[in-house]
């Protein structure tokens, strides 16, 4: 496609605002470690729980909000700010609209918005709300820095030298329009006095319970997913130094990934108290959804044709590449589970942890670690990465941690799904709870295992971001014996 | 072809922000929205009343400490689970909950009928050490909840703040609330019919063995010992609430 090489031919006379896209980077990194080291410390204390100390500020049930936001909102957020700072300037050939000061703005509050929740989650002041914990005062302020988000992205859009929008900043533009949406409408909520931090929520019961899931899901489809397609639709085309595949099939896979995100909320409420027809519905968009997702996964992949061999030699792009396998998988996994038959079993269990890491860490995860070696050179001057060995190295500690990771939870999910529903022949009840609980505990540490791989994989990361901006670069001989070229 | 008129959008912010917030609204709007409009939604029953003073401070602490990571208050129509949990769950059992705790996994058992099935000495000893009582368990201790004052002295404010929100407190139940608070925790309570009748089916007493004073224990056990009580089942006819 046309405008793929458009984009690669940006001019260098252009002054780009790239203060932001390295701070981003910077925070990505350090947002990451955090996210995933609080996360494994979780799942140690699932299967130690003598790990908790019976003490409030370090229990398991204040942590885990921790967790799945610094991981979401603090790494993948950040990684979606640099990298959409970064993106929407080269595509469009313009600095970022709104001057130096607006950027800043929009980074500097939205760290002050992680601050604020992680803090509120330790203290206990949360919403109770999966993925949307932070209490009001807090969601008022992401909403402020939000609007500055949009603005800044729509401005820098309409100020371009290009005369087409590239598709990457489609996907990054419906993931900030439809996120300020779910926002405000899953947080709308009465605080009890303008001085305290607690609010009780607008709806009730069943009304609230889809409200939030329509908002969950979609947090998972825009925050985590249309923002990353964005991610992925520059940075694969760059790497690999090829066009994207299929321009149609871009547009089309576009506009039906985000027409059907939005009704799969349901499928978190199979056989609960919502009425069948919205569980039927849910469910029927959930499988549908299965066709744009690898749309999107096939449009990745086959940007590679006439250059796979670069897998052999650049670990970078195979964190990319490996990053677009896993998103396939875990879609098509997604749409599975979503039906009803089989939510039946999966829910409530371990499966689902497991197929959300399959995305967070396999697709979130290894795509913004591909972005970010990507960026890391170009952002700081440096002719090379530190070292690509390292690189390597990185990869495959986290693809072996996440293949610990999910391979344990779908064994210890369906175990424990098949375990709650087995009766004797007596027709009572096989197992009591705590006997699928003590079921666990040989998966919980296999699973934990493979969560300190992955820490371990991204402290390497820190290593060689930090002497790459340091200058130095180690040498080290091409990797792939037979490649004719260098990595880089 | 309709993909050649793609440009013209590739083109112009404006229509392209209009076309994704167009195409990104519907399925809320077809999803959500009748469930506020259509009365079926939420099945008719006797039974289900806001919960009292005590036990919505119990609630508060239920959701700070962040039990809904572990914990699902939502039994499925299943025959292992109403065998294992009771009756499953109806919508409007939680018609008074701001914000809802159905859960979404089961590291522990679900919840949703707790209410009544162990002691509150149970508790007390659950909480303060679960592996106390059930020496398999994975649920961290929280031995700081007997210790903990309960601080709720604005409790009026809450029960005003939630009937904005539409839980119907009456001006009398906001009158008393502070009062009610203190009651519920002791053994006055379950001969009181003022109270009885502001809030049926409320369990009274010292929940945590500590008549000194009024603490985060008692309140979370409060909770706890209400749910899925409310509903009166002999009463219930589910071929008239198919939904």
């Amino acid at each position: 496609m046309s405008q793929g090489s458009m984009a690669q031919t940006a001019s260098s006379a252009v002054d780009y605002n790239m203060d932001v896209v390295r701070w981003g980077a910077l925070a990505t990194v350090f947002w990451g470690v955090v996210g995933f080291l609080a996360g494994d410390f979780i799942a140690w204390q699932l299967a130690f729980p003598a790990l908790n100390f019976d003490f409030e500020y370090l229990n398991f049930g204040r942590l885990r909000p921790l967790h799945t936001s610094a991981v979401i909102f603090a790494f993948g957020g950040n990684a979606l700010l640099c990298t959409s700072f970064y993106v929407v300037q080269r595509t469009c050939r313009t600095s970022l609209f709104g001057g130096k000061a607006l950027p800043a703005f929009v980074f500097w509050g939205y760290q002050l918005f992680i601050v604020m929740a992680a803090l509120g989650y330790v203290l206990g002041v949360t919403q109770g709300r999966e993925y949307a914990e932070p209490e009001w005062f807090v969601d008022i302020w992401l909403t402020i820095v939000w609007v500055a988000y949009l603005a800044v992205f729509v401005g820098t859009l309409l100020k371009r030298e290009e005369p087409h929008i590239y598709v990457a900043n489609w996907f990054y533009l419906a993931f900030i329009v439809t996120i300020a949406m779910l926002h405000l409408g899953n947080n709308l909520a009465i605080p009890v006095s303008l001085f305290g931090t607690k609010s009780y929520s607008m709806f009730s019961g069943v009304q609230d319970a889809l409200t939030q899931w329509w908002y969950g899901h979609n947090a998972v489809g825009f925050f985590l997913t249309a923002g990353f397609l964005g991610m992925m639709y520059y940075f694969i085309p760059k790497r690999a130094e090829r066009p994207v595949y299929s321009y149609r099939l871009s547009i089309i896979h576009f506009w039906a990934l985000i027409f059907l995100y939005i009704w799969a909320g349901p499928h978190h409420l199979h056989y609960t108290a919502l009425p069948d027809w919205a569980q039927t519905l849910g469910m029927t968009f959930s499988v549908m959804l299965w066709m744009p997702s690898w749309g999107g996964m096939i449009n990745g992949l086959m940007t590679l044709s006439g250059a796979w061999d670069k897998l052999r030699t650049d670990p970078v792009l195979r964190f990319m590449v490996a990053a677009v396998g896993f998103y396939g998988m875990s879609t098509f996994e997604g749409p599975v589970m979503s039906i009803k038959s089989v939510n039946g079993l999966s829910h409530y269990t371990d499966w689902t942890i497991g197929h959300v890491h399959s995305g967070a860490l396999g697709w979130v995860a290894f795509v913004s670690f591909g972005a970010i070696y990507f960026l890391i050179p170009v952002l700081w001057n440096r002719e090379r990465l530190y070292s690509m060995r390292l690189v390597a190295h990185h990869f495959w500690l986290g693809t072996i941690g996440i293949v610990l990771y999910i391979t344990s939870m779908w064994v210890s999910g369906i175990m424990q799904g098949l375990m709650w529903r087995a009766h004797d022949q007596l027709g009572f009840l096989q197992y009591s709870f705590i006997e699928t609980v003590e079921a666990m505990h040989p998966y919980y540490i296999i699973r934990a295992t493979g969560g300190a791989l992955f820490v371990l994989g991204s402290l390497l990361m820190v290593w060689n971001v930090y002497k790459t901006i340091r200058g130095d670069t180690r040498r080290e001989a091409p990797i792939g014996v037979t490649a004719p070229a260098a990595a880089q | 072809m309709l993909l050649k008129k793609h440009h013209f959008l590739e083109k112009n912010v404006f229509f392209l922000t209009l076309g994704i917030f167009l195409t990104i609204i519907i399925g809320g709007i077809v999803e959500i929205v009748p469930l506020f409009t259509m009365e079926q939604t939420i099945e008719k029953v006797d039974g289900v009343r806001p919960y009292s003073p005590l036990e919505q401070a119990g609630r508060n602490i239920y959701i700070r400490e962040g039990c809904y990571n572990c914990h699902s208050q939502m039994i499925r129509p299943f025959r292992d689970e109403v065998e294992r949990y009771g009756h499953y769950s109806l919508a409007a059992e939680s018609m008074y909950d701001h914000p809802f705790q159905w859960g979404s996994k089961r590291t522990g058992p679900d919840l949703a009928r707790v209410g009544g099935k162990y002691s509150n000495a149970w508790h007390v000893a659950h909480l303060d050490d679960p592996r106390s009582v059930v020496p398999e368990s994975i649920m961290p201790g929280y031995p700081f909840l007997a210790n903990t004052e309960l601080k709720f002295d604005d409790v009026a404010d809450h029960l005003k703040t939630l009937r904005m929100v539409g839980v119907p407190y009456t001006d009398e139940q906001i009158e008393d609330a502070l009062a009610d608070l203190h009651l519920q925790a002791t053994e006055d309570a379950a001969y009181d019919d003022g109270f009885l009748a502001r809030y049926p089916k409320a369990a009274t007493g010292d929940f945590d063995g500590n008549p000194e004073k009024l603490t985060e224990m008692d309140a979370l056990i409060a909770y706890l010992q209400v749910l899925g009580r409310m509903v009166d089942f002999t009463t219930y006819d589910p071929s008239k609430n198919l939904r």
